[in-house]
């Protein structure tokens, strides 16, 4: 079990893993839709999830500066170890930049978000349209960058499971009571 | 000496109609704005029209008899995105086809105190027409003069936004159409 991640991280992990797949499934759906009350209306819970993501990997991250995960198996290759560690360094860098990049655009073009209708976000921007412009490139090629990292992780996470037949994989599912001990 | 006593004399008798006689009546576009504040999902969104024109005559010393039409071309919409600025255009909203101009013609303007007025009078968009009551103010700035007002009017009234956005769940019933008007004087 101590080679588990902590059930915190474990929660925050798929918790964030739906949100995620959601918010960029749901970005590239509604963003081609013509313009109709249903698409403001994904278009608000688009904003109201990803604010909602923001503050999760912040917590994740304020976890994560105070529990370690657990070490990758000593079996794993030096240069493999580096390409784990850089893209989950890259992971929790378009956690981030995934929704400041998506909020500083709704402030540039005007359109403030209201997380769930209730709580105002400030508007960290002045109305100005070429930046907003700007910024949905930079929110649209995170997004195509964001899903090929994914990709690589869930491959590389079923790599270790079924090629190398390790823990990686297990120790970041639900605990289970186990044999082993 | 009793020559200078007449030109004085003439110049007292004349004061009071050359101090009421500027009447605004230019309107100046490029100092102008027609802007809208509407709720969309809880979240208030401005907009504005860039074109409109406008014919007036106002003497601040006799408003009753003021007079002012305004028209506002509603192609002109900044709504803060262009598919907003399409959308809007077509046939469930403005029908900017069929009713290119909104038309605001005042029937009587009302001086309530300080440099406060209500201007009434009908407004009419897409065919539709309403009575309206306006407040504005108004500012003498040098050869100048800046009236300022804000109204709500319910999108409903007009028919705009038909069909799906006819609910006001997402779009708000109530805009508020907040303007700045400035006119010169002659
Ligand atoms: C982890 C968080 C987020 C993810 C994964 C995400 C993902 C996406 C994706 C994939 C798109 C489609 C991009 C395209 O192809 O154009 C998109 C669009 C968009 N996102 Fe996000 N997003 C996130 C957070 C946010 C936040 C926090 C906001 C605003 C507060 C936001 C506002 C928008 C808007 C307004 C669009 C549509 C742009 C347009 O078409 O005008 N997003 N997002």
């Amino acid at each position: 079990m101590k080679n588990h991640y902590t059930a915190t991280a474990k929660s925050l992990h798929w918790v964030m893993a739906v949100l995620i797949i959601g918010l960029l499934a749901l970005g590239f759906y509604m963003q081609d839709l013509p313009l109709s009350p249903d698409k403001l209306k994904l278009y608000s819970w688009h904003k109201w999830a990803g604010v909602t993501a923001f503050l999760l990997v912040l917590v994740r991250l304020a976890w994560r500066a105070g529990h370690r995960p657990p070490p990758l198996p000593a079996s794993m290759p030096k240069p493999l170890q580096l390409a784990a560690h850089g893209g989950h360094l890259a992971l929790y860098g378009l956690m981030l930049a995934m929704p400041l990049s998506g909020w500083l655009m709704s402030s540039a073009k005007g359109f403030q978000t209201v997380w769930f209708g209730l709580l105002p976000i400030p508007d960290l921007l002045a109305k100005d349209k070429a930046l907003g412009d700007l910024l949905q490139n930079v929110h649209a090629t995170l997004a195509v960058l964001f899903v090929l990292i994914l990709v690589g992780h869930v491959a590389a996470a079923l790599k270790h499971h079924f090629i190398d037949r390790d823990d990686i994989l297990t120790r970041m599912l639900p605990a289970r009571p186990t044999t082993e001990n | 000496m009793k020559h200078a006593l007449s030109t004085l004399a003439l110049l007292a008798a004349l004061s009071p109609l050359s101090a009421g006689a500027v009447e605004y009546n230019q309107v100046l576009p490029a100092k102008s704005s027609v802007a809208f504040t509407y709720q969309q999902m809880g979240v208030a969104v401005d907009g504005q029209f860039r074109k409109f024109s406008g014919q007036l005559s106002f003497d601040p010393a006799k408003p009753a008899a003021a007079r002012v039409s305004f028209d506002v071309e509603l192609a002109s919409v900044d709504t803060g995105a262009p598919e907003g600025d399409a959308e809007v255009a077509g046939k469930p909203w403005f029908n900017t086809a069929a009713f290119p101009v909104a038309r605001f013609v005042s029937s009587g303007v009302k001086a309530i105190g300080g440099n406060r007025y209500e201007v009434a009078g009908k407004l009419t968009i897409k065919g539709r027409t309403q009575d309206v009551v306006v407040p504005a103010t108004f500012t003498a700035q040098g050869a100048s003069g800046v009236f300022e007002g804000a109204f709500t009017l319910r999108r409903a009234d007009f028919a705009i936004g038909e069909g799906s956005w006819a609910k006001f769940d997402i779009v708000a019933n109530d805009i508020r159409l907040k303007f700045r008007i400035a006119a010169s004087g002659k």
